[in-house]
């Protein structure tokens, strides 16, 4: 263990003496709009994020009008929508491509990887690991500058006269690389590409922010063995999207060549607009390969910190200590890597080389195991607990249940042999919506009902949360469930109208039902919505620790400052999860209680860190449990 | 004037929800500030563990309701060799998945109800168990090992090479149809193409310097043999496409500039499936999976399943494309126009008119 806490004193000494006099005035520009605090950075996501989500979700709203009520004259979006909506009355078909194309960069990319990742990963790796701040505190600004200038490019995106990009959020070439095949393939895509380039900037500073602070910045004796399971699966999607965040800018850029400068990366073979391009050589599943490379950890990148806020709060509200804390950290990092591997399970009928095809259905079938150990090790951390039912921990255990949903369906498309009937049709839009959509977008909920007393000062209102929390839940799985039929069946996806055939001419009744659940559920968000901006001006003011949670942040004030504790960083001296430790006075002992201090509830092998522990109050052994020099 | 009506009455329904909730939250701060000394419990918390329950038991009464009354809806019928095959796997896979995913429901909701918070009770301090992680690490390997293994072969079986014999049929995805080109039945082999030599009449970019050409029929509907392999030989003119035959469980990209193949067997004619499914209007389809623009969910073609000796009259009947385009002939090599006028079957009269044309093409040879 000692090997892992290598801290460097001076640094973490430097630290502590500026901290008194951290809080710089500063004016109105320095702390709200250009500030270097991850705290207020990380409200800046967050704010950002639940723009993007309410707009993702109102586009979906529009395209699940044209596929529940394909007969409905929707004359009355004219005022917004414009020429988008045709002389009938009806959404015009390049136009819901467009919708549908928007509604997932914007979910995937703006909301559920800069409004997750980017919120949270600033919000509490500082303060859980007992750091004043990031590593870099400018480029975490740049970060968010640039996450900024990209969304404003992608939102301007959608005022184009030829509509944003239409031909999906996978951008596939040569759909994404000639105007001629489709409107969105002009201006829109150049702009969506510009926007993701700004986009990947912004996810590389933050990430580089995020690995170097966890590995350097944390207080005395937070060992990587002491970390909480949100910072630890914060860590690990950090370093994924080092990875492979890259590889889609090279993707893009490619792609720009290919639309702007005339190379032929994608391009080959092509006879369009009665003319036959000069392009020869290129190769559409060279993209697909490169985008999955990114696409797939994508995945993961959404969905760990989902999966690391949820194990903290299931934890906390069981009053339990996660069960197999070790085993939770292993298939996270099980998971990380084989994420790296398994891309081309989104290929299997590309025209793929069918050996690859077995190949990567062996790799993705196997991240089946971590996965499934994560579930069972939620489950087995609630029972025998002592749960309340904070909102937070409503919206954990829908995630749980969404994960497991939507990730058992992930068993039948990782087969590449299933997959042959089930590839692009409504079940693999009813997986992912369950387990890396919704269970992300539970994840992220869960996380702001859990840390808004720290981030506002104040706590939201319970009671909305709970209507929020059930219209929600039972909202998604109406949504979401019914579409695995309409899959089975056979439906394709990114279909504007069934009408044109036979075999896809049923389930009125259930896209009615998908459509209306989705309505309500879009409609109870602004339950939240309402919640949040009330709260943060109205609310009661927060207890300290209102959650009786053991991590670090809730050591800091109610407002903190800028440099987070007002003295000096508290050390740590155990694990987070001492929740109903037996013998002890409370039933949750918070990371910075010394062992020393708790006689009645130590184990036998913590006795003997006491005498250690004296060494790290004073600061001499920079923080770690160490053998005597 | 409705719409302000409606916007008003909105409003003030929203005011009136303001309103209720100022006067709720008010009245909880006056009663219980002092009761309510725990943040997170409350007395809401049975109800959210009763409400997990209801949940669990509806969710799944549901689920199972619907998967058994309408289960002929959202099945559809499946009308080729390799297409059982998968069809099986499926539904064992959805054996497996169907036991885990109550198993584990059931057990996850029971224990948020039955865990719920009480004042006299401690929670269990049960931080790790090494033999139950092993166990359920183990358990889920073995049973994916098992399901991968029955998948690889099914996998390997459908994309291993066609037979010698397989019929060969290619299909051509463009915005927004598709064309089938057949080889033809004097020589059975398709023409070598060109996407430079494309067309508005040579849509399919025929290489007419390549006498396997000279017999290639377009046709309008896809025609397939009854329990005869057939090999779909797919590429694209413009962006991607997909192939996709729901009933025959096929599916294959079409892609530009890299052509890709499918090979299956057809087990059921037209005739026999509007008998299975009691639909005499029942036609077998073909449809596109792959998002290619705004006509995507329009590229519809009719396909045909009969028993071979249909199918082989229904071919004879055919006329090869260059026999219904001749002024085609040429672009046809002068050495080779007589093979093309045989093959094609081009009637004596329409060659007359040819020569001088001809004469000028063969200069730039």
């Amino acid at each position: 263990m000692a090997t892992t806490d290598i801290h460097a004193a001076q640094h973490v000494h430097s630290h502590d003496e500026h901290g008194h006099d951290e809080h710089h005035a500063g004016n109105f520009w320095t702390k709200y709009i250009f500030s270097e605090d991850h705290k207020v950075i990380a409200k800046q996501y967050l704010i950002t994020g639940m723009l993007w989500a309410l707009l993702g979700g109102i586009l979906s709203v529009i395209f699940r009008l044209q596929l529940g009520f394909p007969d409905m004259d929707v004359s009355w979006l004219r005022p917004v929508l414009g020429g988008w909506i045709t002389d009938d009355g009806k959404i015009d078909a390049e136009f819901y491509l467009a919708l549908v194309t928007m509604h997932g960069t914007i979910m995937v990319f703006f909301v559920l990887t800069a409004g997750l990742s980017g919120t949270f990963s600033n919000f509490l790796i500082p303060l859980q690991i007992g750091a004043r701040d990031m590593a870099s505190g400018f480029m975490n600004m740049l970060s968010y500058w640039f996450f900024f200038a990209s969304s404003v490019v992608m939102f301007s995106s959608l005022f184009l006269s030829t509509g944003p990009a239409a031909g999906g959020w996978t951008i596939y070439p040569p759909l994404s690389a000639l105007p001629q095949a489709i409107q969105g393939s002009g201006l829109g895509m150049t702009l969506w590409l510009v926007a993701m380039a700004l986009f990947i900037v912004s996810t590389l500073l933050g990430g580089i922010n995020y690995i170097t602070t966890v590995i350097n910045l944390r207080t005395r004796g937070m060992s990587f063995s002491r970390l909480p399971l949100t910072i630890w699966a914060f860590f690990f999607t950090a370093i994924v999207g080092l990875l492979s965040f890259p590889v889609l800018f090279a993707a893009a850029l490619l792609l720009i060549f290919d639309r702007s400068f005339g190379t032929s990366f994608y391009l080959s073979d092509i006879f369009i607009g009665g003319e036959a391009l000069p392009n020869v050589g290129g190769s559409p599943i060279l993209f697909q390969h490169l985008f999955w490379f990114l696409g797939h950890p994508e995945v993961y990148i959404v969905l760990l910190p989902a999966l690391g806020i949820t194990s903290e709060i299931i934890a906390t509200n069981s009053r339990k200590p996660i069960f197999g804390y070790k085993a939770m950290v292993g298939s996270m990092l099980f998971i990380a890597i084989l994420s790296f591997v398994v891309w081309a399970h989104h290929m299997f009928v590309t025209g793929m080389n069918p050996f690859l095809g077995s190949i990567f259905m062996l790799l993705t079938l196997i991240i089946a195991v971590p996965s499934a150990v994560k579930i069972f090790n939620y489950v087995t951390t609630l029972w025998q607990g002592n749960i309340r039912f904070t909102p937070a921990m409503l919206f954990s255990i829908g995630m749980v249940s969404f994960f497991l949903t939507g990730g058992i369906t992930g068993i039948f498309l990782g087969n590449s042999a299933i997959d042959i009937q089930l590839h692009d049709t409504y079940f693999v839009v009813a997986h992912f919506h369950l387990v890396m959509g919704s269970a992300s977008f539970f994840g992220m909920l869960a996380g702001i009902y859990h840390w808004f007393p720290k981030m506002f000062g104040r706590m939201m209102d319970r009671r909305l949360g709970y209507i929020h929390f059930w219209i929600t839940f039972v909202g998604v799985y109406l949504v979401f469930f019914p579409m695995h039929y309409i899959g089975i069946a056979g439906f394709p996806r990114r279909y504007y109208s069934f009408t044109n055939f036979d075999a896809f001419s049923g389930f009125t009744d259930l896209n009615q039902l998908v459509s209306i659940a989705a309505i309500i559920t879009l409609g109870a968000q602004f339950i939240f919505l309402f919640n949040f901006v009330y709260s943060i001006f109205r609310g009661k003011l927060a207890p300290a620790n209102p959650w009786k949670s053991n991590t670090l942040e809730w050591t800091t004030p109610r407002f903190p400052q800028h440099g987070n504790w007002p003295g000096e960083i508290p050390a740590v001296y155990r694990w987070p999860y001492d929740y109903s430790k037996p013998g002890a006075k409370e039933d949750f002992i918070p990371q910075h209680i010394p062992y020393s201090e708790t006689p009645e509830s130590n184990l036998p092998h913590e006795n003997e860190l006491i005498k250690l522990e004296t060494d790290q109050a004073s600061g001499h052994a920079q923080g770690t449990p160490r053998p005597a020099h | 004037m409705i719409t302000l009506i409606i916007g008003l009455g909105v409003l003030l329904l929203l005011g009136i929800l303001y309103l209720i909730f100022r006067l709720t939250s008010l009245v909880g701060l006056a009663k219980d500030t002092s009761k309510d000394e725990d943040e997170a419990v409350t007395s809401a918390n049975p109800i959210n563990a009763a409400l997990f329950l209801v949940f669990m038991v509806g969710g799944l009464g549901l689920f199972f309701w619907y998967s058994f009354t309408h289960f002929d809806s959202y099945n559809p019928p499946v009308a080729s060799e390799h297409g059982a095959w998968t069809d099986t796997l499926f539904w064992i896979t959805m054996g497996v998945t169907v036991v885990a995913f109550v198993i584990i429901s059931i057990v996850m909701f029971i224990f948020t109800y039955k865990f719920q918070y009480r004042k006299d009770r401690k929670a269990k301090f049960y931080p790790d168990n090494h033999h139950l992680e092993l166990a359920w690490t183990i358990i889920p390997a073995i049973v994916l090992a098992v399901l991968i293994f029955t998948g690889l072969r099914a996998w390997n079986r459908i994309t291993s090479p066609a037979s010698e014999q397989a019929e060969v049929i290619e299909l051509i995805g463009q915005q927004f149809a598709w064309t089938v080109r057949y080889p033809g039945v004097t020589d059975g082999k398709l023409g070598k193409y060109d996407f430079r030599k494309i067309d508005g009449i040579n849509e399919f970019g025929l290489d007419l310097s390549d006498k396997n050409a000279f017999d290639d029929f377009k046709a309008l509907e896809l025609h397939l043999p009854k329990g005869k392999e057939v090999l779909l030989m797919i590429r694209a003119k413009d962006v991607l496409h997909s192939v996709y035959l729901p009933h025959f469980r096929v599916k294959m990209d079409a892609v530009p500039g890299m052509p890709t193949q499918f090979k299956f067997i057809p087990t059921k004619t037209t005739e026999e499936m509007r008998k299975e499914t009691g639909d005499p209007n029942f036609n077998y389809e073909l449809a596109c999976a792959e998002i290619c623009g705004r006509g995507h969910f329009s590229m519809r073609l009719p396909v045909v399943v009969e028993e071979v000796a249909d199918y082989e009259a229904w071919k004879a009947k055919q006329q090869p494309w260059l026999k219904q385009n001749p002024d085609y002939l040429s672009k046809v090599p002068v050495e080779l126009r007589e093979t093309a006028i045989i093959k094609a079957g081009i009637p004596a009269e329409t060659v007359m008119d040819l020569p001088a044309a001809a004469t000028t093409t063969m200069g730039s040879h």
